[in-house]
């Protein structure tokens, strides 16, 4: 047994409305660079649909991820010797208008055009080129609340198995959003796609870098990841990702998606797993069971000997504690109303996600649907969303998890009702749904009530594990003589490179009121 | 000092020099310039074959150019390998390897120059260098019909004085003079070649340096930890 500690999220989609302002602070904090104007590390999707880039969900189309080949597990892209093979030209390199080509707006135009008859436009002016283009006909989030026909949303991997013309009919349209940012992987596809070594997952939490001074641009995990959240910066030529906020997560903060979250939907913690069993969890055989192997690879932070184990692995006393009192092992482990995006890619991701509640609630209040004992309360199986879609999203297609779960949501939600609605606390929903009164009120807490101290338990990291002075570095970030935080091309470099922000339109907007 | 001499005689050492200690100086100081500057992202059409086109030539010429200019001469003729047969392996191989090379490396440069996004994207380095690769190729190629009249006249006398000369440059014994005989069109291809090397280290080339065939025999997966760094300092 190798206990590791990983940094994880819960999202729980029940809460979120698609505002985007996890991706706004994201991408205000981190990838406002030229290159990476079209990656958004963090983004949130309207569901059903294709989704950012294009249909990444297909693997059949984009080979991310991993397969069982001859009862091994390897990469569905092919092995070692094929990506060799393949580094001239890799086939299952996505193209920039599979995002969407970055853009901006010619916004001077609006000061400076002269007087006429219309009202002057601010024509949209590409990022990669600077020239103007003629119309937008994608973008981040093209989908934006079902927008577009059904015949393009049909497309979307989790309509599998599923009668989806059915869902063609506006009475029977569904609709959720899905914020994705990378999974921090447990048995990550880009560090193993990854030919030159750059990608790597960090001992002490998991999180999965892309080390921009070993990168050699060789892009095999941009296609490796099956999530597609490894982005290409097209300036610099090298791989990008979300960071998971290290230097905030090193602080004991939030990342800035889930600080920012005006929801409160995101999660924070650590969680404990074996890392001797993660090869054998990855590569169980049926996808089917890949959600309940990535359950058993957690390991209970109360137990003496897991704690005994984990400290003998260098796991701090200060993140077993923090591991104790994990909202992630709570919702995922001890609760099961939280699961990973696509086990069936065999990655074993650590973004969790509590599956969305959608009552009809008009079709209740007419005594149409079925509910819980107090009338009001409906089933899971009496949602608009359909259990097969969030199951082909979350549990590789198995329904009962996705039920169960659902079913917590709702006997939680009921028994609230009868304390705070009836004044007396009805035990039969959460009998049936087999949760304690304890659970139940836990699960209150955590998710209706979501305080700041429950959602985020982040310890802060251990820098003396690496330097003996480990104030060393104090007040010399960022500042060096050196090349360490080199671009390649200062203004005394014998082959001084162009600029590199992004093309913006040169002429300044004028003043609102001149100064003389 | 005559240009012969200067070319074959003194460039070789000039841009040997650049190639070796300006790599090494950019490969400690930049990592981050270290790169392929793939802009297949940016374009992807055609890039399947032309990019495995150019990239299986240049390589397999380059291969070619080693075993036939810089393995001795006693090897080959210890293999059974006669000077004539020799020639038209370099004949046929160049022809093959060379044509794959040029319509790959067209298609590319065509992309280079006239794509807007891979224009916008790209520096001017690298549309330089991509045509100086190109020239040099068409440079190579336009001597293989010189090289074909010789072989066709039984006479490998050019051959062995262009590999005699690559062998006393390497040994630090140069003969230039050996190259007075040759036609113009090889000691043209051949400045344009020994350039190469003295442009590389300025250039996106360095990627060939750090090609990842050690990934073949590596572990999957990569984890770091911050205590082995400590462990390794403290050693």
């Amino acid at each position: 047994m190798k206990i590791r500690a990983q940094f994880a999220m819960v999202f729980n989609l029940d809460k979120c409305i698609g505002c985007h302002t996890c991706s706004v602070t994201c991408k205000n904090v981190w990838s406002n660079r030229k290159g990476i104007e079209y990656a958004w590390f963090n983004n949130v999707e309207s569901k059903p649909g294709i989704g950012y880039p294009k249909n990444w969900e297909n693997q059949e189309k984009w080979k991310g991820g991993w397969e069982k080949v001859n009862g091994k597990l390897e990469l569905k892209a092919g092995g070692k010797v094929k990506k060799i093979v393949q580094i001239f030209a890799n086939p299952n390199m996505p193209e920039i208008d599979d995002y969407y080509e970055p853009f901006t707006y010619d916004y001077a135009r609006l000061h400076n055009a002269p007087l006429s008859e219309a009202a002057p436009t601010a024509r949209p002016v590409s990022q990669i080129t600077g020239e103007k283009m003629d119309k937008i006909t994608w973008g981040p989030n093209w989908e934006d609340d079902l927008a577009g026909e059904f015949a393009a949303r049909s497309q979307d991997a989790n309509f599998a198995n599923m009668q989806k013309e059915m869902y063609k009919q506006f009475e029977n349209t569904f609709h959720l959003y899905l914020p994705r940012i990378c999974n921090h992987c447990i048995n990550p596809a880009c560090v193993a796609s990854c030919p030159s070594g750059a990608m790597y997952k960090r001992e002490e939490d998991g999180i999965v870098l892309a080390d921009q001074d070993r990168c050699r641009g060789w892009r095999m995990c941009i296609s490796g990841c099956p999530y597609k959240k490894v982005f290409f910066n097209w300036e610099s030529s090298k791989a990008e990702k979300c960071i998971g906020c290290y230097p905030r997560v090193e602080s004991g903060l939030p990342t800035v998606c889930s600080e920012s979250c005006v929801g409160r939907i995101r999660y924070n913690g650590i969680v404990l797993y074996d890392a001797d069993k993660l090869l054998d969890a990855a590569s169980t055989d049926n996808e089917q069971d890949l959600y309940k192997a990535h359950l058993d690879l957690f390991v209970d932070p109360y137990d003496p000997a897991i704690i005994a184990q984990a400290l003998k692995d260098g796991v701090p006393q200060s993140w077993i504690d923090a591991a104790q009192k994990s909202p992630i092992y709570k919702m995922a482990v001890e609760w099961k109303i939280a699961f990973p995006l696509h086990p069936e890619f065999r990655t074993l991701p650590m973004i969790w996600y509590v599956p969305p509640l959608s009552p009809v609630q008009s079709q209740i209040d007419q005594k149409n649907l079925p509910t819980e004992s107090d009338g009001v309360i409906p089933k899971a199986e009496a949602m608009r969303l359909p259990v097969q879609y969030l199951a082909n999203l979350l549990t590789a297609g198995k329904t009962e998890y996705i039920t169960t779960a659902l079913n917590r949501l709702l006997a939680m939600r009921s028994y609230m009702r009868s304390i705070h609605v009836e004044g007396t606390p009805d035990l039969g929903p959460l009998n049936r749904a087999g949760i304690t009164e304890q659970i139940a009120k836990d699960m209150y807490r955590y998710l209706a009530i979501a305080n700041y101290e429950d959602r985020f338990v982040v310890p802060t990291a251990h820098e003396e594990i690496r330097l003996d002075d480990y104030h060393g570095f104090q007040g010399q970030n960022g500042f060096t003589f050196g090349a360490d935080v080199s671009k390649g091309h200062g203004t005394f470099a014998l082959f001084p490179e162009r600029r590199t922000q992004s093309p913006e339109p040169r002429e300044p907007a004028p003043l609102a009121r001149p100064r003389d | 000092m005559n240009t012969i001499n200067f070319f074959f005689g003194v460039y070789p050492y000039i841009a040997l020099s650049v190639f070796v200690i300006g790599s090494w100086i950019r490969y400690d100081n930049e990592q981050y310039t270290w790169k392929t500057d793939s802009s297949q992202l940016l374009s992807k059409q055609n890039m399947w074959i032309a990019s495995n086109l150019f990239h299986v030539g240049i390589l397999s010429i380059f291969a070619g150019h080693f075993a036939g200019l810089v393995l001795p001469h006693g090897l080959w003729i210890a293999l059974g390998v006669s000077d004539l047969q020799h020639q038209w392996i370099a004949i046929v191989a160049g022809s093959v390897f060379g044509t794959m090379c040029l319509i790959g490396g067209a298609i590319l440069w065509l992309r280079r120059m006239f794509n807007p996004r891979v224009r916008a994207a790209g520096r001017r380095m690298d549309a330089f260098i991509l045509s100086w690769l190109m020239l040099t190729l068409v440079a190579g190629l336009s001597t293989l019909p010189v090289s074909i009249g010789h072989a066709n006249h039984g006479d490998p006398g050019v051959m062995l004085a262009l590999s005699g000369w690559v062998q006393s440059v390497l040994t630090l014994q140069p003969k230039p003079e050996l190259l007075t005989a040759v036609e113009p069109v090889f000691r043209f291809h051949m400045v344009l070649g020994m350039t190469v090397f003295l442009l590389f280290p300025f250039t996106r080339l360095v990627h060939i340096l750090t090609a990842p065939l050690s990934y073949v025999g590596r572990a999957y997966q990569i984890v770091r930890s911050k205590r082995r760094i400590k462990a390794t300092a403290s050693a």
